[in-house]
């Protein structure tokens, strides 16, 4: 990339200058509102700003009732509950992944819309289906009157309404490709449980063995439970700023380097055209057409994993392996552990951490990025810092450097 | 899969030709008249050539196993346990596929690429013809 193509990358005038996140539980039983109120503010502090100088709001999906808990909290909730005087919003379900919001953000305080743009998404998924359990997240439960729309038009019919189900076939025609086995799989959550462990803000902390993964009951193969993120309570909340109100903040901030936001493929899980890949595959490619840096250059990434499966697919997307060869990369595990050549979901990932739904993962590159994660530092003060969110048609990802 | 307990879909005019063609025992889909490509799920342009003149057609109802997944977790009321979910791909073109069901089949012995043909299941009363695939008897694997 020539330095006059570098002043095209409009991101690149936007940074994040503040993190926060509330309290995290498996189920809290908190107001949604009330714990988005707890990570926004401290995101705001974070940055050393207050609220009267946040003129952008972001977030993703927006306020809405179903899936129970996905979303308790919209943009008009927070404008309103801390009377922030707005020059730009966005809230919504299509855009490239949860860290669409994110990239809005960046391009609004690049456009000179807004200058500091808070970013939250909030969770109450833990507590909202405690009931039901994962059987009251499909629509129409008992069938009646439902009758199934736009893409689930193709899914609920044949009993498919999750993205378990999804992934798993993607899973299952990855094995049959490339010969991807369930104990390479098993890298990514044993990964993720042992970074948990020292994230006290963890869902799941306690030690995990490759048998208990491998005894574990079968969910929809090859994905057992340990490849399922767990459901939770908590809100994190990203402040993006414009790059020249540095001095206005409390620490220098983190730079965005590169966004990746292409989807080149059929917009659904049963059209894109190689099913052993995702929309990930085009959004990884864009990135590093945005930057000079280059896949050996990240020192610790956070990939989506809503699924472990996901986590693979990304690997593959953003070039730290081939494609097909996530099983053999992550094998064994000593490369992704928080001291290996690539840290990976260093707090323990949505599927021990909880399921913050990619933003939690942008947190936490941020938190390694300024050296503030405490016992699960990754070693060495990491520079460069890569999040990556969405499954199937859904993919957005980030490039952060200090 | 023997219950037929079904979220059934919301016919349109768009997609009424696909879950209705079971009641002839046929599969269909919208093909464009000029060049041949078949559009699915249903869209009012051919993707190919941009052209507005889609027919209704009747595929072979054959297909191959793309991917596939057996489910065990209770999703909603209705279903048994384990249960096969597919995506089968069409021999009329590359990548016309479809989300399905596989029955009469042992769960432990799907196979990616495994040839399939269609069964349809009646809701009558709803006027929608559910299709599922099964393993090609006689020739088939």
């Amino acid at each position: 990339m020539t330095p006059e193509e570098a002043v095209l990358v409009g991101e690149r005038r936007a940074v994040i200058s503040g993190v926060g996140q509330s309290d995290v539980g498996r189920r809290l039983f908190r107001d949604p509102l009330a714990l988005t109120a707890q990570a926004c503010l401290a995101a705001i502090a974070d940055a050393g700003l207050r609220p009267a100088d946040i003129d952008g709001l972001a977030t993703f999906p927006g306020g809405m009732d179903t899936p129970p808990g996905f979303s308790g909290v919209g943009i008009t909730d927070v404008q309103d509950m801390l009377r922030l005087q707005l020059s730009w919003y966005t809230g919504g379900l299509e855009m490239p992944s949860q860290l669409g919001a994110v990239v809005a953000a960046c391009l609004a305080v690049s456009a000179g819309l807004a200058r500091h743009v808070l970013c939250f998404r909030t969770v109450h998924e833990g507590s909202a289906q405690a009931g039901g359990g994962r059987a009251s997240v499909t629509p129409g439960g008992g069938g009646g009157s439902f009758r199934a729309t736009g893409f689930m038009e193709w899914t609920l019919p044949f009993a498919a309404p999750s993205a378990a189900i999804w992934v798993a076939m993607f899973a299952r025609a990855h094995f049959d490709r490339y010969g991807t086995t369930r104990e390479q799989l098993a890298q990514i959550a044993l990964n993720a449980r042992r970074n948990a462990a020292r994230n006290p803000k963890a869902v799941y902390r306690d030690p995990m063995t490759l048998e208990d993964y491998l005894s574990v009951r079968m969910i929809s193969e090859p994905l057992c439970l340990y490849d399922c993120d767990v459901p939770c309570d908590g809100s994190t909340a990203i402040v993006v700023s414009a790059a020249e109100t540095a001095p206005d903040l409390r620490r220098p901030p983190l730079r965005v380097e590169a966004a990746g936001t292409a989807i080149r493929g059929r917009p659904s899980w049963d059209q894109f055209d190689d099913l052993t890949t995702m929309a990930c595959r085009d959004a990884g490619a864009h990135l590093w057409t945005r930057t000079s840096l280059r896949p050996a250059d990240v020192d610790v990434a956070e990939l989506y994993d809503g699924f472990s499966f996901i986590t693979m697919a990304w690997l593959e997307a953003l070039g730290f392996c081939g494609p097909g060869e996530s099983g053999s990369f992550v094998e064994g595990g000593a490369r992704i552990a928080l001291d290996g050549e690539l840290p990976l979901n260093t707090n323990g990932g949505q599927l021990s951490g909880g399921r913050l739904h990619g933003f939690g993962l942008l947190h936490e590159a941020c938190v390694q990025l300024w050296g503030e994660a405490g016992e699960r530092q990754v070693p060495g003060r990491p520079e460069v810092a890569v999040a990556a969110a969405g499954g199937g048609p859904l993919a957005g990802a980030l490039l952060l450097t200090r | 899969m023997s219950t037929p307990f079904r979220i059934l879909p919301r016919v349109t005019d768009r997609n009424r030709h696909f879950w209705t063609g079971g009641r002839d025992g046929e599969l269909r889909f919208l093909r464009c008249r000029r060049c041949g490509t078949w559009v699915h799920p249903p869209a009012p342009v051919c993707p190919a050539c941009l052209g507005d003149d889609l027919d209704v057609v009747a595929a072979s109802g054959r297909a191959r196993v793309a991917t596939y997944t057996v489910n065990h977790q209770a999703w909603m009321p209705g279903p048994e346990l384990p249960y096969v979910v597919a995506i089968v791909e069409l021999p009329e073109q590359h990548g016309l596929r479809l989300i399905t069901n596989l029955v009469e089949v042992d769960p432990a012995e799907v196979r990616i690429g495994m040839e399939v043909e269609v069964v349809f299941e009646a809701h009558p009363d709803d006027e929608v013809w559910i299709p599922l695939f099964r393993p090609v008897r006689g020739n088939g694997r």
